[in-house]
């Protein structure tokens, strides 16, 4: 009986095994799985990226104002260490100005600020992550990632969005956090999020992330055009990648102070 | 700073030549187009204290002006040369006179290890906010307290720098071969204490520009641990005028000049304590007035800051500073100072705090930085609040409030000088 029992068992282990490892794998991703990967699709696409991205910043009466710069970006590690340099080229009055970023997931950030009138590099104080990026919708934490363990996730449905399957899942932060529950659709196949709503204290969508066109650029999927909209001031950003290039091997020199003060032109133009 | 001087002329002259040059010469590339900006702006600043300044050139108005910016650069790709101008040209109803000043106009040499420029060039050394102990760079206090834009506080050298980049450190090399003082707050728009009122003929003699009196600054950089280090030294002169006089007791004439000084100091800045702390030293070693018995020579000094920076919520952010300066020769100054000045206190003190708070969508700005010392009992305070009506168009409104116990004091000699600023802006 005991034999028979535990073969059985057996049995039943081996063909779980064999049905979890089967083309079905995906169906059984956990909400926790899904997120991370997303993270490192979305945050951590290529090893480096270089980027020209143009931002639309518009108000309810539809007025206009513009941030254009350059992104340099490099990877040390998958779901760990990055380092980013900005150029940006408008507004007018801020062209020449770079931003540098040592990020780390488990600390603070280290960043620099170089400020052209007066040829001065700075160290600035870490913003709070969920201040705004450059006075968009976008904040920091949208800019450059969370932590998948700093929220609470789970698999709502699988749907269609715009003709893509989407996971739809739901997260709740574990500790403070700007947002109370966040809705997010991901892609099914390149795990891009197509879709986020941010839900605040009252349980009332007050943000709202859409991604529209999907390329394929170097093999990786990235998304061109970006919204965040403020549902309830009205505001909106639109992001456009206006150019994309990943797997550049761009040296670790160049998110330095030297290149702070004196952009490298073989990557800003 | 505003006059077209012999030295503006060199300068003129060399970017003219060095801009004649390249164009003459055919690019051997396809060149990049040249960049060009600038702006437009209306600046003044009004006295609010109501009393009248003697020989004032117009009453309250400290400030008014109109100026216009151009700045070119060129870069051309596959160059190791490029070129930055930035010019002004302004009308100063204060002086009723018009004006072209040269800010910035340099050539760049870029190489893989190193690279040069040479020109007019804008320097900026230093951890300090607003303070400046290794920023041995000349200033321009009379833009400051005027309300003029934070920019015009610091003001070009005409020099030759070099850059060294090594896996070691990297270093920047400075060679200054005509000096530049500071601008002061001058007769006639700004209150100051002067303890000779009535000799009024003063001779200023500024170092010549000689071999022997060229200026030599450096400073070697790295990142350690997550920290920016710095070094300097720097060989030349105070940028603020010392005195001399045939007898300080009660002189009949007064010259001023510009005594040699050597500063060698270092700095360190690095997130720590949830936000950014900096730490600086420099040793002031006044090499006219070593025994500190010179009564018209500043005594040699340490001065060194401490602070730190946080951001919290809601874009705010908030900096405090703690500056000290401390006199060795402290009895030595003591027994040789005349009557008629300021005694300064053995360890002068400065504590700063900056407050800067953003709304709608970073478009409104408010900020206030103050500077208090406890040992001179003065305050220095500025509000301000800016916002920017479009990307192109900004708007400020702010105020420099002095007060002090003692009329002599650093800040407390200009408490008849607070006034109220205004600013607008035109980018394109």
């Amino acid at each position: 009986m005991n034999i028979s029992k535990s073969s059985i068992a057996l049995g039943l282990f081996i063909v779980l095994r064999l049905w979890s490892a089967s083309a079905f794998a995906d169906e059984k991703m956990t909400a926790e799985e899904i997120i991370a990967k997303s993270r490192l699709a979305f945050y951590y696409a290529g090893d480096d990226m270089k980027a020209k991205v143009l931002m639309e910043l518009i108000n309810k009466e539809g007025q206009k104002r513009i941030r254009e710069l350059t992104m340099l970006k490099k990877d040390y590690q998958e779901g760990g260490d990055q380092k980013y340099f900005m150029y940006f080229y408008k507004p007018a009055d801020v062209k020449g100005t770079t931003f540098m970023v040592y990020k780390y997931p488990d600390r603070d950030d280290d960043r620099w600020l170089f400020i052209p009138a007066i040829n001065l590099v700075k160290r600035i104080a870490v913003n709070d992550k969920y201040s705004s990026f450059v006075g968009s919708d976008f904040t920091y934490e949208d800019i450059s990632g969370r932590k998948p363990d700093d929220d609470s996730h789970s698999l709502l449905r699988k749907e269609a969005l715009n003709g893509k399957t989407c996971y739809v899942i739901e997260s709740i932060p574990k500790g403070y956090s700007e947002y109370t529950k966040r809705i997010s659709w991901i892609d099914d196949t390149n795990f891009l999020p197509l879709k986020e709503e941010f839900y605040d204290k009252q349980n009332e969508l007050y943000r709202q992330f859409e991604a529209f066109e999907i390329k394929d650029i170097n093999n990786i999927p990235t998304e061109i055009k970006r919204v965040m909209n403020n549902t309830k001031t009205g505001h909106r950003t639109e992001v456009t990648f206006q150019s994309t290039e990943y797997n550049l091997r761009i040296g670790d020199d160049i998110f330095s102070e030297r290149y702070l003060r004196r952009p490298p032109a073989e990557w800003i133009k | 700073m505003d006059k077209v001087t012999c030295s503006d002329r060199i300068i003129y002259l060399f970017l003219l030549l060095s801009f004649g040059f390249w164009f003459l010469s055919p690019p051997l590339y396809g060149a990049e187009e040249p960049s060009i900006k600038g702006f437009l702006q209306t600046n003044y600043s009004a006295r609010i204290t109501g009393v009248k300044l003697p020989g004032a050139k117009r009453q309250e108005l400290m400030l008014g002006e109109e100026r216009g910016r151009l700045e070119g650069s060129y870069y051309p790709p596959n160059s190791n040369i490029g070129f930055d101008v930035k010019a002004d040209l302004f009308h100063d109803w204060v002086e009723d006179s018009w004006g072209v000043a040269l800010r910035e106009g340099y050539m760049d040499y870029l190489m893989d290890k190193f690279d040069v420029r040479i020109g007019r060039q804008i320097v900026t050394w230093g951890v300090g906010d607003l303070l400046f102990i290794n920023d041995v760079f000349p200033k321009d206090w009379e833009a400051f307290y005027s309300g003029r834009p934070l920019d015009y506080l610091k003001q070009g050298v005409d020099a030759g720098k070099l850059n060294l980049y090594t896996e070691l450190a990297s270093a920047e090399f400075i060679v200054i071969p005509h000096f530049t003082p500071d601008n002061l707050p001058s007769i006639g728009r700004f209150f100051f204490f002067d303890p000779y009122p009535n000799i009024m003929n003063r001779e200023v003699e500024k170092p010549k520009t000689t071999f022997v009196n060229t200026e030599y600054a450096l400073r070697i950089y790295r990142s350690l641990g997550g920290a920016d280090l710095s070094a300097y030294a720097y060989k030349g002169f105070y940028r603020d005028p010392a005195m001399r006089a045939d007898n300080f007791t009660s002189p009949t004439t007064i010259a001023h000049f510009y005594p040699e000084l050597a500063v060698y100091g270092a700095s360190l800045q690095k997130s720590a304590l949830g936000g950014v702390i900096s730490a600086e030293y420099g040793y002031y070693d006044s090499m006219d007035d070593r025994n500190g018995k010179d009564p018209g020579i500043e005594n040699s000094q340490s001065k060194f800051l401490i602070g730190y920076q946080k951001a919290f919520q809601n874009d705010l952010t908030v900096g405090l500073q703690y500056y000290g300066e401390l006199m060795p020769q402290y009895k030595e100054y003591k027994a040789n100072l005349p009557p008629a000045f300021f005694r300064k206190k053995e360890l002068h003190q400065y504590i700063t705090l900056r407050v800067t708070k953003l709304l709608k969508y970073q478009t409104v700005k408010l900020s206030l930085f103050t500077f208090y010392s406890p040992d001179e009992e003065d305050f220095f305070i500025t509000p301000e609040a800016s916002i920017n009506v479009t990307d192109n168009m900004l708007l400020a409104l702010g105020a420099n409030i002095f007060a002090g116990v003692k009329d002599n004091a650093t800040f407390g000699q200009q408490h008849k000088n607070s006034n109220i600023y205004v600013l607008t802006r035109h980018s394109f």
